[in-house]
């Protein structure tokens, strides 16, 4: 066996399975963006926009609410804070405390450096981990439904499951708003 | 009104944007690159060989001694540390601004701080004379009491501050790399490279809600960044400023460190981007003139800071009334060391001057020599500070020299070798400048009248 076929094997092995959704795909971002208003209006809920760069015209158009990231990363700030402050404490004071220079087994002043960057380093990586999480990342081998959605196309998705999915109204949709290519794909 | 310039020239499309990046990265670079990593490549393998020796042998192969018990190694990763400042100010502290100018060089000025700081992490670890025990700087359970390390000690803090930077900065990098990787997979032709690409890229599909909370992450860690890169160089002051030594004992060091951090790092960012300009032409249209001039513009903003704290500490030395200080200054500019502390005056004070003509800023042979002796300039200044406060202290008697040794040569000169290494692979294997992020300044200064088609 190749390392292709086992490369493959261990692709498939990993894959997560896909839902099929309807894909409208535009070149002109602000006609997708109208488009997307129509979908939400027309009252899907599992819908989203696929666009090559951040726009926050998409968060007004599909209604997707603020990240709850930041909670993650003050609770994570907090706990790497706390946990600082624990263990200076614990190692100079409890552990295995030695006289330096006469000074206080808790000399909280000289920790400082140490637990705010502790502080830090809890929040960042949580933070990064919260967002990994969120966007059910890594995956592997996603399906792509169009190469150049990470280019200069912009795309809007709407999941078959969908309790408003009307594939007729929909495509109506994308067709009055322009859009180059309709299909069916795999998300 | 005052018109916005375009951050973009050329009147480009989002798809040229994308084929711009992507060419270095799917075609066979000129025979400049070559050379260029021919020549860096050479010097790193140099580099391991003057390590090896060093560690090997014993710390005695480099000029450290008493009274000037640190030397080139310390010197050197001050020097370092501090160039990687600047990749986090613009990636930051820019961004926290709402500088967009940032979007074409952030990037690249990101990669060179987590690469400036893997080139510094070695050079304490080579000083300790045992670079294989170097995990005993950790605080970890072990067989011997446990003895734990001892947080009280300015070393141990520099030990927290750096390896949190290097893997903050290394982290906030590659969340900004992911959803241009995903750009590259999308476009590769070969089965391998698509799946080398397709894990780098960890599966990115750009979906709003992806984007949404990927932004806010964004903004969350450069505002964590911003506190930490300030601490970090801080705390790389305290190792000499909490001890009692004359000409290092002093309260300005923590923001004097800064400053020069951010004026050696952008030194280094206007000393790479005039050779990725040169390499690579097209870039000349993400990476404009415009751009330079704003970087010159901080270079000698930042230039004239650190010029104020070299007159502030003479000025508190002969304030203080204290005579070993006032000693330690007046040593440093008429003393032994006097070639020294002139080169670093005019490199970091004077040369940086001529940016106050706009002919000079945006002028690419000017800039990139200023940059040059701005980094010298900066070495010297770590030099000044190590070397002078330490070979005269209190004793007369024990008052000596320090004399660098061909180690001591080598690996300063080595350490760019693998700087340079590394900077050039990155070059060729990831996108250079950041794809998602240039995108949507497109726009930015482009008048109604010549309003071109971003889609074609």
């Amino acid at each position: 066996m190749s390392i292709n076929n086992i490369v493959t094997k261990l692709e498939n092995l990993l894959r997560s399975e896909t839902k099929s959704c309807f894909v409208g795909i535009w070149t002109d971002e602000h006609q997708m963006i109208a488009a997307a208003t129509k979908v939400r209006e027309h009252g899907c809920k599992e819908f989203d926009c696929i666009t090559p760069f951040p726009m926050h015209e998409v968060d007004e158009a599909v209604g997707i609410s603020r990240s709850i990231i930041p909670w993650v990363t003050f609770f994570a700030g907090l706990a790497g804070c706390g946990f600082g402050l624990w263990f200076t404490w614990w190692v100079s004071a409890v552990n295995w405390p030695l006289n330096i220079g006469g000074k206080p087994m808790w000399s909280l002043p000289a920790f400082i450096p140490v637990i705010f960057e502790l502080t830090i380093l809890f929040a960042a990586l949580s933070s990064v981990g919260a967002m990994f999480a969120l966007n059910g990342l890594p995956k592997v081998d996603p399906p792509v439904i169009d190469p150049d959605l990470t280019c200069h196309k912009f795309a809007v998705y709407v999941l078959e499951s969908d309790k408003a999915y009307d594939k007729a109204a929909i495509e109506k949709i994308f067709s009055d708003h322009g859009a180059e290519t309709i299909k069916m794909a795999e998300i | 009104m005052i018109k916005r310039r375009p951050l973009i020239w050329g009147k480009k499309t989002y798809k040229d944007i994308t084929d711009d990046i992507c060419e270095l990265i799917e075609t066979a670079p000129g025979p400049k690159y070559y050379m260029a990593l021919l020549g860096a490549k050479s010097v790193f393998l140099f580099y391991l060989a003057v390590m090896g020796t060093i560690a090997y042998t014993g710390m005695g192969l480099m000029g450290v001694n008493s009274p000037v018990g640190w030397g080139t190694d310390i010197i050197t990763f001050v020097f370092w540390i501090g160039i990687g400042h600047a990749g986090t100010l613009i990636s930051a502290v820019l961004f926290l601004f709402r500088q967009k100018w940032r979007t074409s060089i952030a990037r690249t000025a990101e990669a060179m701080t987590v690469f400036a700081v893997m080139t510094a992490g070695i050079f304490p670890l080579l000083h300790t004379g045992r670079p294989w025990l170097a995990y005993w700087l950790l605080p970890y359970p072990n067989q011997r009491g446990p003895l734990w390390v001892n947080f009280r000690s300015p070393l141990v803090w520099d030990v927290f501050a750096v390896s949190t930077y290097a893997t903050v900065s290394l982290v906030f990098w590659y969340v900004g790399l992911v959803p241009d990787l995903a750009t590259v997979r999308d476009r590769s032709k070969g089965v391998w490279r698509k799946r080398i690409y397709g894990a780098l890229s960890l599966g990115w599909t750009g979906t709003g809600r992806n984007w949404n909370n990927y932004e806010m992450v964004y903004m969350l860690l450069a505002g964590l960044s911003t506190p930490l890169v300030l601490s970090v160089h801080s705390i790389v002051s305290f190792d000499f400023a909490v001890s009692q030594l004359p000409g290092w004992h002093t309260t300005i060091f923590p923001p004097y460190f800064v400053a020069g951090a951010i004026f050696s790092g952008f030194g280094m960012v206007v000393t790479l981007m005039c050779l990725i300009r040169a390499l690579v032409p097209k870039f000349k249209h993400y990476v404009t003139l415009d751009h330079m001039e704003v970087m010159n513009k901080i270079i000698m903003a930042t230039g004239m800071l650190v010029g104020y704290a070299y007159g502030s500490e003479f000025f508190i030395a002969w304030y203080s009334g204290a005579p070993y200080e006032q000693y330690a200054f007046i040593n440093r500019a008429v003393g032994p060391y006097a070639w020294a502390y002139w080169i670093m005056i005019t490199c970091n004070t004077l040369i940086p001057q001529i940016f106050w003509w706009p002919k000079a800023r945006r002028s690419i042979p000017i800039m990139f020599t200023v940059s040059i002796f701005v980094n010298i300039g900066m070495w010297f200044e770590r030099y000044v500070i190590t070397v002078t406060s330490l070979h005269r202290d209190f004793l007369p008697s024990s008052w000596g020299m320090f004399k660098m040794t061909f180690f001591d040569f080598g690996v300063l000169f080595g350490s760019f070798g693998m700087f340079f290494t590394i900077f050039l692979l990155y070059l060729k294997g990831l996108p250079a400048i950041s794809i998602a992020e240039v995108k949507p300044v497109l726009s930015v200064g482009r008048e109604e009248g010549d309003k071109i088609d971003v889609h074609q």
